[in-house]
């Protein structure tokens, strides 16, 4: 790799070069339009903190109710999505691989899809309608997949089965195998599996906007409305909230990734937000 | 053992049962009370027809443009270690994190009415200049959160790709040109099909990207939002879900069937 690596590339080079400016380029400018008085003028028009105070005003909420949804999401999906990995990882039968299947169908089928059939089914139901419940299990159908597919992996490696095994013939029972071997043993990819769930759950919008009422909304639902409603400059601000909330998940998420392996990285990171 | 593992995934069942399965069984359903013509309705009425080939067309474009950047990206990346490395790739898949309404937004900033690139073309050439609400600013967004997914996927494969062939291909005098048509194309391949059919079901089923832009070129999913919103039409919204659903479902399928194993999930 390394007599190659040091030949120049300037083609590989230059297109690299391009794509990052592109994809750096827009984060920066929106930013900076957080943070200065007048977007059109630009820096010259002074650094500003009043849109990010206006937008905490407006919709400081909708940071709050995200990220307890998007806890929430990650404590429902560890106390099922666990155990369903460690049945999904030990049974070979032909209905647990369909099983498997049906449950990634929510990430295959576009948010829309499935909330509209959420609405047609529940939407009569108002208390449930107009909670946060109701976006609450359309995220939660939607990242589960994410949790169960990440720690079945995990359980499914030898060790795992020696160590059950072992543990089975010193006589300790299913629940203190399940919880005093198995969960600890696999507690990496709970912890990616756990970020994943988080970082979807914080970003989701294409459940949420049809799912969301006035009185239920999250970030991203807010930033929609800010972005049809609002100037840009509180756009702007509103979306920095946002990248300080998500960041630190994200980054904790790719230093997990790295710490699990360049395999694991490249399974954690190809999965993305739906746009 | 089996009554164990029957317990352990019973409370995941029930969820998915109640908030998925039943749910979708009745939207399937629905389009039937108008009639079983309804269920075609995607490729009967000209106006979901044109919406569904716009679609279409645009998200094969975006793959397309996605994965011959990327791969540049994930050959540079992949195969060569530099200061920085990791926080240039860090930095490149951040907006997988983003939702679509954010990129939008981006293209807004950038190219709309009050977009900094008119008001740098006006100080040039005295005219604004702007792309955000056609199909040149949809293009851009859906690009811009398809490259990160397929950024990854091509510099774990280039990666993992050997020197041996690049290196027997350059001692017998391959220009660069060959070593990219016979080396590198067949080696990344099948990662480009994977991580293709990924990018293609994502930007069939995008919609906070075109939301945002309210475009005037119509995609399917804000087509099923209007019919849905605006129209109050059920029957009809339900039925291009289905059809949008089983085109993503049936290319992340087919990927993931033929291809290798990154497919799984994604979209």
């Amino acid at each position: 790799m390394a007599a190659i690596a040091r030949r120049p590339a300037p083609i590989l080079f230059a297109v690299t070069l391009a794509v990052t400016v592109f994809t750096v380029l827009p984060m920066l400018v929106s930013v900076t339009a957080g943070l200065v008085n007048n977007y059109s003028s630009g820096l010259a028009s002074g650094l500003t903190t009043r849109w990010l105070v206006e937008v905490w005003a407006n919709y400081g909420s909708t940071a709050w109710h995200s990220i307890a949804l998007a806890l929430a999401c990650v404590a429902a999906a560890l106390v099922i999505g666990v155990p369903c990995a460690y049945a999904l990882a030990r049974s070979r039968s032909r209905a647990a691989r369909v099983f498997e299947e049906l449950l990634t169908l929510p990430v295959a089928v576009p948010g829309l899809a499935t909330a509209l059939a959420l609405i047609l089914a529940y939407g009569e139901w108002r208390a449930f309608r107009l909670s946060f419940a109701f976006i609450f299990v359309g995220h939660l159908v939607f990242t589960l997949p994410f949790m169960v597919r990440t720690v079945a992996a995990a359980f499914e490696r030898d060790e795992l089965v020696w160590l059950e095994e072992a543990a089975r013939s010193l006589g300790a029972g299913f629940v203190q195998r399940f919880l005093g071997v198995l969960v600890p043993a696999v507690a990496p990819a709970i912890v990616a599996g756990s970020l994943m769930v988080f970082t979807l759950s914080i970003g989701e919008f294409n459940l949420t906007w049809m799912l969301h009422t006035p009185l239920t909304r999250t970030l991203p639902v807010g930033l929609a409305d800010s972005y049809a409603s609002m100037r840009l400059e509180i756009g702007s601000a509103y979306t920095l909230v946002f990248f300080i909330v998500v960041l630190p998940a994200l980054w904790a998420m790719q230093a997990v990734a790295a710490w699990l392996g360049p395999r694991e990285a490249t399974r954690t990171a190809a999965r993305g937000t739906a746009a | 053992m089996n009554r164990i593992a029957a317990l352990c995934a019973a409370p995941a069942a029930a969820v998915f049962a109640a908030f998925w399965l039943l749910p979708m069984a009745r939207l399937t359903a629905l389009p039937a009370s108008k009639g079983a013509a309804t269920y075609f309705a995607v490729l009967t009425e000209p106006r979901y027809l044109a919406s569904l080939v716009q679609t279409t067309l645009l998200s094969a474009l975006v793959t397309g443009v996605s994965l011959a950047l990327a791969a540049a990206v994930g050959l540079y990346l992949g195969r060569r270690a530099f200061r920085g490395r990791r926080l240039l790739l860090a930095t490149l898949t951040l907006p997988l994190a983003f939702p679509g309404v954010i990129i939008g937004f981006f293209v807004i900033l950038l190219g709309g009415r009050q977009g900094a690139i008119a008001t740098w073309s006006e100080a040039l050439t005295g005219t604004r200049f702007t792309f955000a609400y056609g199909l040149a600013g949809l293009f851009l967004g859906y690009v811009y959160f398809s490259l990160p997914r397929a950024i990854v996927a091509f510099a774990a494969a280039a990666e993992s790709m050997g020197d041996e062939l690049e290196d027997a291909a350059r001692s017998l005098g391959a220009t660069r040109f060959w070593i990219a048509r016979d080396v590198w194309l067949p080696a990344l391949t099948p990662t480009a099909l994977a991580c293709g059919a990924i990018l293609f079901a994502t930007a069939m089923g995008a919609f906070g990207t075109a939301f945002t832009l309210s475009s005037r070129f119509e995609v399917l999913p804000i087509t099923i939002y209007n019919e849905f919103t605006n129209y109050a039409n059920f029957a009809l919204a339900a039925s291009l879900s289905i059809a949008l659903g089983l085109i993503t479902w049936l290319v992340l399928f087919a990927a993931r069937r033929f291809g290798p194993e990154l497919a799984a999930g994604g979209a």
